[in-house]
């Protein structure tokens, strides 16, 4: 991996990764950073060694929740959230199985929905999420509760144009941006 | 027909290392009017200088190429070489190897090759048509203007009068002294920063030899090195300093209150008014925008109460014309406005985040506390104290890519004022990095953190007011964590920038700036305290960040060029000035029109005008000869004839 994976990264995401000096102003402003394994600043730094696998396997790349504080307020001009974005993409081709559980998971039952619906079916993807979570009866209670004040819809309802919306998907190569 | 010498020079690998230069110098032997190439490894060098001299004698050459690194690093040298042979120093041409050629196609060898054949064969084109040249001369002007009355301003104008040459000081505010007569203590050794800069002050305002102007800019200035009129306006001060005794009765009896910008605002001062007690001149001067008689035309009491009779509402600026020698600039630096690029932290609005500066004169004896550290909020004791490094330096996004090199030690010192007054207040400590290179620096940074200062690694990304708390938001990258400060006070450790209106007296001065805008030395590390301007000296914090002590060594080193030129009774003035073929002028006088140093005057003969160059102010910078329709203006050493021939080689 190593010096590969640092420049395939740098290429894919444009950043000049070298640049950074570890001030840590990302971690000090990130508002998910408590919940991360390793810290925004560390992800920088791992990148900087080109420890890929540890990198690609870790849970703060999906914590992450792109709010973009961290690439506002970076001095060394990284758009470290970019970057974050990048990372997820290579983390799904070296490791299918994160997409099986959590957070890529749910991105992937989200993105179905709104390809097919043109947004989103909050029933059918929580149902989804939980089946292939293999928690069936999490949250009962709450949809119960949502569905009584027509919080949630029982059907989905699908936007008019929601052939314009598929054709998103289709322009869009499974490739990092 | 000329005989010439190709000498190609390798410069180590800088050369060497991508061209062939023995191929080089083989081939150059070829071209017409050679009769002597060779190649060395550094023709600079004290051997490579005695093999050009002992070919020009032994193969009688008179002209030499030197094919080696940019004129402006060693055109000097070779000439001296030739005049040392005998022969007249301006039939040497010099090309670049290596600025224009191996540094920038280092990849690509073989197309370098050919171009450095190129450019050797232009050079010898024009060695081919070189002319012998004579320097003129021109008598000195004894006298030094020095601009700015910082610690800079102050250490230069003070030695070059000691060296009995007569100084005019130009200071832009009322008084002198500059930033460092703010400050409450300097570090790393803790002296008291008014009591080593005042008796300075008093100095220059004693010294027979130093004429000082103070509320006072340079407006313009015209002539060249030696011989510069320089155009100073005395702003209008609306007191008769001929008079007035500096009593003090008028800003005791002023009714008006301003926020005191010395103070950042922290106290106020009145319209009338002394900048600080220590002030040299120690009279005072009436600030226009908020003096009631001057806006309203309703007041006129320092008028009445004044024993000396020295207030004068209807004073204007004056213009005054002194003549100069040399000059050094030393205009200093402004704090980064910080209130206009961070957002994150307030951007100004708490006022309890507070820059460097305006914590030197909270804890300043003279400042408007007294001495005391006291929130400006509500005057109370903080006992949380977060200091900020880097606001504004090493920020690419927002602030300014260089280290400004003060900081670190700065904040060091204000943690320890802080641990001294109040030894119960915690003390945090932001940094990205440490620097602390001077002597007794480490020092001091060790025994701060051995009184008890935090220092935590990692840049502040948010500070909020929470309540009467400001909640600074950091991260302690050494442990990996965010971290949450519950601060009384904040201070952020404001990086350096040049001056408020560098830029306008660069241009006024004809010297340049670099990326940031602090003014360009001449060599970064050979010519320090030089310009390219001959006769302009730096010396401070205008050529760069700087802490007192390089500050006062920069002015010391700059005032040593300066006496070193003024105490010659004449100097030699370049040959490669303009000149006018008589036959060809039509007198339309373009020249006159588009030359930078008004250089050109109007001779009539026999009922027809012509242009005539006055050789002590041309610079040779070939703006006539371009804008001349006949063709008559010529440059020496740069003629149209030489040109041509040097861009017929380079088609070739």
């Amino acid at each position: 991996m190593n010096e590969n994976f640092w420049s395939e990264v740098n290429r894919a995401a444009g950043q000049k990764i070298t640049h950074c000096y570890q001030c840590g102003k990302c971690t000090a402003g990130c508002p998910v950073a408590f919940a991360m394994d390793y810290k925004p600043h560390q992800i920088l730094r791992l990148l900087q060694l080109g420890r890929g696998e540890e990198l690609l396997s870790s849970r703060a790349l999906w914590v992450c929740s792109s709010c973009q504080t961290c690439t506002t307020r970076c001095p060394c001009h990284i758009d470290l959230a970019r970057l974050i974005d990048t990372l997820r993409f290579f983390s799904r081709q070296a490791f299918p199985q994160v997409t099986r559980h959590g957070m890529p998971l749910f991105n992937e039952v989200f993105l179905r929905s709104v390809k097919r619906y043109g947004r989103v079916y909050e029933l059918g993807l929580t149902l989804q999420f939980n089946l292939k979570e293999r928690k069936v009866w999490r949250d009962l209670d709450l949809g119960h509760f949502m569905l009584s004040r027509r919080k949630l819809r029982l059907l989905p309802e699908p936007v008019e144009n929601r052939k314009e919306v598929a054709q998103i998907f289709s322009a869009e190569k499974e490739e990092p941006r | 027909m000329p005989r010439v010498g190709v000498f190609v020079c390798w410069c180590g690998s800088n050369i060497g290392g991508v061209l062939d230069c023995p191929a080089l110098a083989r081939a150059a032997a070829t071209f017409p009017g050679v009769v002597y190439a060779t190649d060395y490894q550094y023709m600079c060098s004290d051997p490579g200088q005695k093999l050009i001299a002992e070919a020009i004698k032994e193969h009688r050459l008179d002209r030499v190429v030197v094919a080696a690194c940019s004129p402006r690093l060693h055109e000097d040298t070779f000439r001296e070489v030739l005049a040392r042979a005998g022969l007249n120093p301006y039939l040497l041409e010099m090309t670049n190897l290596r600025e224009h050629c191996s540094w920038v196609h280092a990849g690509e060898k073989e197309l370098a090759q050919a171009k450095a054949l190129s450019l050797i064969r232009r050079a010898v084109a024009k060695a081919l048509r070189l002319t012998p040249l004579h320097p003129g001369r021109v008598k000195i002007t004894r006298r030094c203007l020095v601009i700015g009355g910082g610690i800079a301003g102050i250490q230069a104008a003070l030695d070059v009068a000691d060296a009995g040459i007569e100084v005019v000081l130009v200071e832009r505010e009322p008084s002198l002294g500059g930033k460092m007569v703010l400050l409450d203590k300097t570090f790393p050794t803790l002296d008291c920063s008014a009591c080593i800069s005042t008796p300075k002050m008093a100095a220059v305002a004693k010294h027979p030899l130093i004429r000082l102007y103070t509320y006072a800019e340079v407006e313009k200035v015209e002539g060249s090195l030696g011989n510069y009129r320089v155009t100073i306006r005395q702003k209008a001060r609306y007191v008769d300093h001929t008079k007035c005794t500096g009593c003090g009765t008028c800003w005791e009896k002023c009714p008006v209150k301003v926020p005191d910008e010395l103070n950042f605002r922290l106290s106020t001062r009145p319209a009338i008014y002394l900048p600080f007690p220590q002030a040299v001149p120690s009279k005072p001067v009436i600030d226009a925008r908020h003096c009631r008689q001057l806006t309203k035309g309703k007041c006129g009491v320092c008028q009445k109460v004044c024993p000396a009779g020295a207030i004068d509402y209807t004073q204007q600026d004056s213009l005054h014309e002194e003549e100069v020698g040399a000059i050094i600039v030393a205009t200093g630096f402004d704090l980064f406005p910080w209130e206009k690029a961070y957002g994150e932290y307030g951007y100004g609005r708490y006022p309890d985040v507070i820059t460097g500066l305006a914590f030197e004169r909270l804890v300043n004896a003279s400042g408007p506390t007294g001495g005391r550290i006291v929130r400006p909020s509500d005057g109370r004791e903080p006992r949380t104290v977060v200091f900020v490094h880097c606001v504004g330096s090493r920020d690419e996004l927002k602030g300014r890519e260089y280290c400004s090199r003060i900081c670190c030690m700065y904040t060091a010192k204000h943690a320890h004022q802080v641990k001294e007054r109040l030894p119960e207040a915690k003390v945090y400590v932001f940094y990205i990095d440490i620097r602390t290179f001077g002597k007794g620096y480490e020092e001091f940074y060790r025994r701060v953190q051995d009184e008890g200062v935090i220092y935590l690694r990692g840049r502040v990304s948010k500070i909020y007011q929470e309540g009467d708390k400001l909640i600074v938001k950091g991260a302690d990258t050494l442990l990996g964590e965010p971290v949450t400060i519950a601060a009384d006070l904040v201070v952020l450790a404001t990086g350096v920038v040049p001056a408020r209106g560098a830029e306008e007296l660069a241009r006024t001065l004809g010297i340049s700036t670099d990326k940031d805008g602090f003014f360009q030395e001449a060599h970064p590390k050979l010519r320090p305290v030089e310009t390219h301007t001959a006769g302009i000296f730096l010396a401070g914090a205008c050529q760069g960040p700087k802490d007192i002590p390089d500050t006062v060594s920069q002015a010391s080193a700059a005032a040593a060029k300066a006496v070193g030129l003024l105490l010659r009774e004449e100097i030699e003035v370049s040959p490669l000035v303009a000149w006018v073929n008589q036959a060809l002028c039509t007198g339309c006088l373009h020249c006159q029109v588009v030359c930078p140093y008004q250089a050109i005057e109007v001779v009539t003969e026999g009922g027809r005008r012509r242009a005539r160059v006055k050789e002590e102010l041309c610079q040779g910078c070939g703006s006539c000869t371009v804008a001349c329709r006949p063709g008559a203006m010529e440059l020496k050493g740069f003629s149209n004839e030489q040109i041509l021939a040097e861009v017929e080689a380079l088609c070739r």
